[in-house]
C-alpha cells in the first residue's frame, strides 16, 4: 500500500506534517466505524480495515525513518526486516565510542553535563544525516537509494542511542 | 521473554571481555552491528605464527543474547585455525544457547562478526 496516496500527497521525504495531520483526522473521522455502524456487516469490516490502515500509514509516514523506509520500499528497496550485519568499521567504532562515554556517565563528577554534551553531538550527528538522507532520497536514482538506506541504517543506530541516553537520565533521576 | 539458563550464564558471567591493542599485528579485529535493534558488536582474536587462534576478547553493546552469543564465539574459537573458526556458523551458537527466533539476529551478528576478525587478520597478513 502506498501510504502517501492514501494521503493524497506527494510520495516525498520532504513532507508537510501539518498537511499530514490534518488530513488524517479528516480521513479517520470519514471511516470511523461509528459512521457506518448502520451499514452492511460487509461495510463495518471495510470501516474498520480502512481505519486501521490509515493509522499505519499516519504513524509511519509522521516518522522520518519510517517515511524514509517506506518511499525506498515504494521504490523497490525493502530494508525494514533485515537481518544482514552493518559492517562499516569506522562507524561502528565511533558507536562503540558513543557507547563507551555512555556507559561511564554515571561514574562522572558532573552527570548532567556530561548527558548535555552527548545530547548535543548525537543531535548533531542526526541532523547531519537526516539531510543528507533528505538529499539522496530527493535524487531518485538506485544508487542514490542505496545510499539512502545506509543512512537510514546509521540513523537507527542513533536512535538507538538516543533511547539509551533517555532511560540513563531517568535513571539518574531516580 | 525467558532466557535460556546458558544465557543467562554468559550474560552474568561473560567470558573474554575487553580489548585487545589493534595495532598490533598478531591482532585481527572484527566490528558488526546491527541497525534494528542498534547492537554493536566488537570481536578480537589474537593469532599465533601458526595460525591459531591463541586468545579472543569481546566487547558487546546489546541484548542479553547478542552479548550471550559473542561470549560464546570467543571460547569456540580459541585453539582453533582460522580456517576452523570461519566454519562457525549462527545456527551452532543459536542451538546451543537455545535462542528463541525472534534473537536468531543476533546469533548472525556473532558470526558475522568472527568472519569480519578473520577477514581482517588475512587483510593485514597480505591474503
Amino acid at each position: 500500500m502506498n501510504y502517501f496516496q492514501l494521503f493524497n500527497l506527494p510520495a516525498k521525504f520532504d513532507l508537510d506534517l501539518t498537511e499530514l495531520g490534518s488530513r488524517y483526522l479528516k480521513l479517520q473521522k470519514q471511516f470511523h466505524p461509528d459512521q457506518h455502524s448502520s451499514g452492511s456487516e460487509r461495510d463495518k469490516l471495510l470501516a474498520v480495515q480502512q481505519t486501521a490502515n490509515i493509522n499505519d500509514a499516519y504513524h509511519s509516514l509522521k516518522q522520518p525513518l519510517m517515511r524514509a523506509e517506506h518511499l525506498l520500499a515504494l521504490r523497490g528497496l525493502k530494508i525494514s526486516h533485515e537481518q544482514r550485519s552493518f559492517t562499516d568499521p569506522v562507524f561502528l567504532m565511533q558507536q562503540m565510542e558513543l557507547r563507551e562515554q555512555l556507559a561511564e556517565i554515571e561514574q562522572s563528577g558532573d552527570p548532567d553535563a556530561v548527558i548535555d554534551t552527548i545530547e548535543r553531538q548525537l543531535q548533531q550527528q542526526k541532523k547531519h544525516l537526516l539531510q543528507q538522507l533528505a538529499t539522496a532520497l530527493d535524487s531518485e536514482t538506485a544508487e542514490q537509494d542505496q545510499l539512502a538506506a545506509d543512512l537510514i541504517r546509521k540513523l537507527k543506530f542513533f536512535f538507538k542511542l538516543q533511547q539509551e541516553l533517555e532511560l540513563i537520565e531517568q535513571q539518574l533521576q531516580d | 521473554m525467558a532466557y535460556s539458563n546458558k544465557v543467562i550464564d554468559h550474560y552474568e558471567n561473560p567470558r573474554n571481555v575487553g580489548s585487545f591493542d589493534k595495532d598490533d599485528d598478531t591482532v585481527a579485529t572484527g566490528m558488526v552491528g546491527a541497525p534494528a535493534c542498534g547492537d554493536v558488536m566488537k570481536l578480537q582474536i589474537k593469532v599465533n605464527a601458526a595460525g591459531i587462534i591463541e586468545d579472543a576478547k569481546f566487547k558487546t553493546y546489546g541484548c542479553g543474547s547478542a552479548i550471550a552469543s559473542s561470549s560464546l564465539v570467543t571460547e569456540w574459537v580459541k585453539g582453533k585455525s582460522l580456517d576452523e573458526a570461519q566454519q562457525i556458523k549462527n545456527t551452532d551458537i543459536a542451538q546451543e544457547l537455545a535462542l528463541p527466533p525472534v534473537k536468531i539476529h543476533c546469533s548472525i551478528l556473532a558470526e558475522d562478526a568472527i568472519k569480519a576478525a578473520i577477514a581482517d587478520y588475512k587483510q593485514k597478513h597480505g591474503g
